[in-house]
């Protein structure tokens, strides 16, 4: 089973209109990251770029199809197309969501939320032991941003993902803006659910954007769109993982209304510098 | 887990799922926002998300027929397309592919005959765009090919398109391609699709063209066969704008 080894610095989430000027000079980053399914083609320009970047960085592999969190059986063509694109690329990472998106062969295409419940976590770590076999890869697990809770859950997120990572010894992936999004959506305390989070088996961290919009009276709703800056108070919940943490693997994803490069690299800029006072006070 | 658990988490799934791709079904039970209130908005999240994504996915794959309608009426019409034909892969590349289908037969698209034409010709240029790359058969493999000690293969990435509009004309109208303006000629097109490196090109075939492109797996002798009895047909014309255009493999091994 081959582990994570992303190194422990800063990655962007690879756009291709930025292609040109990541090629132009070498990029202080440390990875790449891009969606599986955008890889899933024969050839031409995509496969292109991505091996380009592939020579020069290390990759993270970051599937959004697999619908590891729902009820269906995993579909072992889209398995399949994975497995060739880690196959073709040999990325140091391959992560995945706590998430659903494909019923009765329809696919949604977006991370759908499930109820986390004694049953589910049999489900979820079948799936997750599944794709580890197939890929020959420790798989790392991804938090959502949800907007609603189910009435049945009885297991905090925090615990589903651990007690998912126990049975099949899969990783995780922290996405802190999720992390903010979710405790703001439902009301609950970010740093509580650091608290209770099981930090250790952290491989790569990611940090986005979100929209803010309202619910009702007033009340915040926040989107995980993904086309903005990542938000102050998700920087701070950043600067709290890592402190704890030490330096860890930290993406940053801008996936709608894609900035220019120097916008990107800036934010990228910001959290290496974060990462770097984590390493000296690790040292 | 029992088997009635399941059938019920099923259930729920299945609603959760109709709900998001239909704003007319209900918002799916056992959800616990923060207030009853409240379930509606959030669940309008994951419908705006799933609706919307599936619309810039058509809007991103057909560019030249959201600029013919617009904007307005192209997102009416793909919101419609994706509720009928959702995706059945995570490769969104492979969503809409009978979206030129739906066209012909969508009533308030009627009065624009030729917007199937356009569609089809988007959808080659995307599998074109992502199909297998080759070596492309250049001038010099010529005297080979005829001596028969190379084959004559159709390129990964070569797709001949038979319109009955004038579809390649409005394509680069409405990408950009070339200036917008008057369309005179509206007679049918014989299209070549085609992307020897990684730029999709696409041009007029000669009468007999398309023929020759889509016989050719049967072989040179069939290809030529099938071309000749287009009226107009003239080999070393066909010949000429497949190779000039790569249409054809270069030969695995150099003569």
């Amino acid at each position: 089973m081959i582990a994570n080894a992303l190194p422990a610095g800063v990655g962007v989430g690879f756009k291709p209109q930025h292609f040109e000027a990541i090629a132009a000079a070498p990029q202080p980053l440390a990875f790449f990251e891009v969606h599986a399914e955008n890889y899933m083609g024969a050839g031409g320009l995509p496969h292109a770029q991505l091996a380009a970047l592939r020579r020069d960085y290390a990759l993270s592999v970051h599937g959004v199809g697999l619908g590891i969190g729902g009820l269906s059986a995993l579909d072992l063509d889209h398995l399949g197309r994975v497995r060739a694109v880690c196959a073709r690329y040999q990325p140091e990472s391959f992560s995945e969501h706590l998430a659903w998106a494909t019923h009765a062969g329809v696919f949604l295409n977006d991370l759908l939320p499930l109820p986390y419940t004694e049953d589910r976590l049999f489900v979820v770590a079948d799936h997750v032991d599944q794709v580890q076999e197939a890929l020959g890869r420790r798989l790392l697990l991804e938090n959502p941003a949800t907007y609603v809770t189910f009435a049945e859950s009885t297991v905090p997120e925090t615990d589903f993902l651990a007690e998912i990572a126990r049975r099949t010894g899969c990783g995780l992936l922290l996405d802190v803006n999720n992390v903010f999004v979710s405790a703001v959506n439902h009301g609950t305390d970010p740093v509580a659910y650091l608290d209770r989070f099981p930090l250790h088996l952290v491989g790569e961290i990611h940090l986005g954007g979100h929209a803010a919009a309202q619910d009702g009276e007033a009340a915040p709703l926040l989107i995980d769109a993904h086309g903005a800056p990542v938000a102050d108070p998700v920087w701070a919940l950043y600067g709290e993982v890592i402190r704890r943490t030490g330096p860890l693997a930290s993406l940053i994803e801008w996936d709608n209304d894609v900035p220019s490069w120097p916008v990107l690299r800036a934010e990228a800029e910001r959290a290496a510098l974060m990462l770097g006072g984590a390493r000296r006070a690790a040292a | 887990m029992t088997s009635l658990v399941l059938n019920i988490g099923h259930a729920r799934e299945a609603q959760f799922a109709a709900a998001c791709l239909d704003g007319a079904h209900p918002v799916p039970d056992g959800l616990a926002a923060p207030a009853a209130d409240r379930r509606e908005r959030r669940f309008a999240v994951y419908r705006n998300n799933v609706v919307v994504s599936l619309i810039d996915a058509l809007a991103a794959k057909y560019p030249a027929v959201a600029a013919i309608v617009g904007d307005d009426f192209f997102r009416a019409t793909a919101r419609l397309y994706a509720a009928a034909h959702p995706p059945r892969s995570p490769v969104m590349a492979q969503f809409g592919d009978a979206f030129a289908a739906f066209l012909a037969s969508f009533a308030p698209a009627a009065g624009l005959p030729y917007l199937a034409d356009v569609a089809r010709l988007e959808a080659l240029v995307l599998r074109a765009y992502h199909a297998a790359d080759a070596a492309t058969l250049e001038a010099r493999h010529l005297p080979a090919l005829a001596a028969g000690t190379v084959p004559l293969r159709r390129h990964p990435a070569a797709f001949a398109l038979r319109a009955d509009w004038p579809a390649l004309t409005l394509w680069r109208m409405n990408t950009g391609r070339e200036p917008l303006g008057e369309v005179t000629c509206w007679t049918a097109q014989d299209v070549l699709v085609t992307r020897p490196r990684f730029e999709v090109l696409a041009c007029l075939l000669p009468p007999g063209g398309g023929a020759f492109l889509a016989a050719l797996d049967a072989g040179p002798a069939s290809a030529a066969a099938a071309a000749i009895e287009v009226p107009g047909a003239q080999l070393p014309l066909i010949i000429e704008t497949l190779v000039r255009a790569g249409a054809f493999s270069a030969p695995e091994i150099e003569p």
